[in-house]
């Protein structure tokens, strides 16, 4: 049984894929509302799945506070505040608590990680001087020092009309390109191994 | 150039790649092929080898990406060394765990855990709070991933899939625990990030072979040979046309 699904599963997935690659290149009659209606659906699977994560997120945090791991104070933290977060969702009477809590909490705290990422991203930067000398390190400084330093010496016309265009248009977005080429090329045999089911993340080989 | 034309085009190179990938899988199976040393894949092979020993356990986060987006690639080339990982280490004391920020995403690692417990073991029960979702948005996943690295008794973390810079957060979590990392993503400014914040750091499309260097399949070999033999096409696409550009042909 287990083995019928496992086919099952594939042939859905590789029958889904061809459908939406040949909806993406050609514009055929029939195949492209056939792709929008394939859209629907995993739009819809993915709303569910977020409840499934949730449901995740609520009993791994649950978990370990019955099983008082370390860290259980903060899961306990997060318990609470999720089951709040869901009344002042769900009871219209306390809709103006959302936006405190939006406002209040959330978005401050995040903007507080962001800080804390300024600072981490100077740290490494430190770091990196102190345990590694070599040439990439030293081109990746220079290029960082040059990107904070431009826009502040743009007002030379030197500057502006010649090293900027050189650094930027030249040096960054041709090695940009590259990379993003190598993702590109890296990106389509992933999805090709998919397609013809060598690779089976759901639930196969 | 038209829409047909460029449909064309497009399906003409899927097909031929995956011809090329078919071809090549079947001949790394007679005769495997061998590639470039990568730093840090051989960290990554011997941590999963000493977890077992040291009572430890591996970490694979993969990312942020919602799978109905064009950014997930990375994240299911993760999928494919989790799967390989998790079936070295799945039978010790500490089975590895999985985090990722997106809920279609988790489904699928929860599932690959699962596949990789089953094939190696029926008596013991699979759990399904080793595949973790830590957060929705950018930051609340990575403010989840570093409690896990902090609580879970964690000696190796592998990143691969999409991030932003928020990684730095994670590495700087892991640098804290003394536990090294690995970490590979498609995004540029997660690269550059990588590349000031780790060790070994993977660029580009070494992301993508992670699979081909955790042996995680003959396809994964073959894929990367289908890379660079689709790579040259580019090249010489490029080179030429900027020739007929120069030319004044196009």
């Amino acid at each position: 049984m287990k083995r019928i699904f496992s086919i099952l599963n594939a042939v859905i997935a590789m029958g889904c894929g061809l459908i939406v690659l040949i909806g993406t290149f050609f514009n055929l009659q029939g195949m492209r509302e056939t792709r929008l209606l394939f859209f629907q659906w995993a739009v819809i699977l993915a709303g569910v799945a977020v409840l499934v994560g949730i449901w995740n997120l609520f009993s791994v945090h649950l978990q370990k506070i019955r099983t008082r791991q370390p860290g259980s104070l903060y899961s306990l933290i997060l318990l609470f505040f999720m089951l709040l977060s869901l009344l002042f969702s769900s009871v219209t009477e306390f809709s103006a608590f959302k936006t405190v809590f939006l406002n209040g909490i959330i978005l401050p705290a995040e903007i507080s990680l962001l800080a804390l990422l300024a600072v981490t991203l100077l740290y490494a930067l430190i770091r990196m001087l102190r345990t590694r000398t070599d040439l990439p390190t030293l081109i990746f400084l220079t290029t960082a020092l040059a990107a904070l330093l431009l826009p502040v010496l743009a007002q030379f016309p030197a500057v502006n009309d010649l090293i900027r265009p050189a650094l930027t248009n030249l040096l960054a977005a041709g090695g940009a390109r590259g990379i993003l080429i190598g993702v590109a090329l890296g990106t389509l045999t992933t999805g090709l191994r998919i397609l013809l089911g060598a690779d089976r993340p759901y639930g196969g080989k | 150039m038209n829409s047909d034309l460029a449909g064309m085009i497009g399906i003409g190179t899927v097909i031929v790649a995956g011809v090329l990938l078919t071809i090549f899988s079947l001949l790394h199976r007679r005769s495997p092929l061998t590639f470039r040393n990568i730093p840090a894949y051989v960290r990554v092979r011997r941590a999963a080898s000493l977890v077992v020993e040291a009572g430890t356990r591996l970490h694979i986060s993969l990312g942020s990406a919602n799978l109905l987006s064009s950014t997930s690639a990375s994240a299911l080339a993760g999928l494919a060394v989790l799967r390989r990982l998790a079936e070295n280490t799945s039978l010790s004391d500490y089975p590895p765990i999985s985090t990722t920020g997106s809920a279609t995403l988790n489904l699928l690692a929860q599932d690959t855990l699962r596949s990789a417990h089953d094939a190696l073991t029926a008596e013991q029960t699979f759990n399904i709070h080793n595949g973790r979702l830590t957060g929705l948005t950018p930051l609340s996943y990575a403010g989840g991933v570093m409690t896990a690295i902090r609580d879970e008794n964690i000696s190796t973390s592998l990143l691969i899939g999409n991030f932003g810079p928020e990684v730095a957060l994670l590495t700087e979590a892991a640098d804290r625990q003394d536990a090294p990392i690995i970490a590979a993503s498609d995004s540029l400014p997660a690269q550059a990030v990588l590349f000031a914040t780790t060790q070994e750091p993977l660029l580009g499309e070494e992301a993508f072979a992670a699979g081909a260097y955790t042996q995680a399949g003959a396809s994964h070999a073959a894929s990367l040979l289908v890379q660079d033999i689709l790579r040259w096409i580019v090249i010489l696409a490029l080179l030429g046309g900027a020739t007929l550009k120069v030319a004044g042909l196009l």
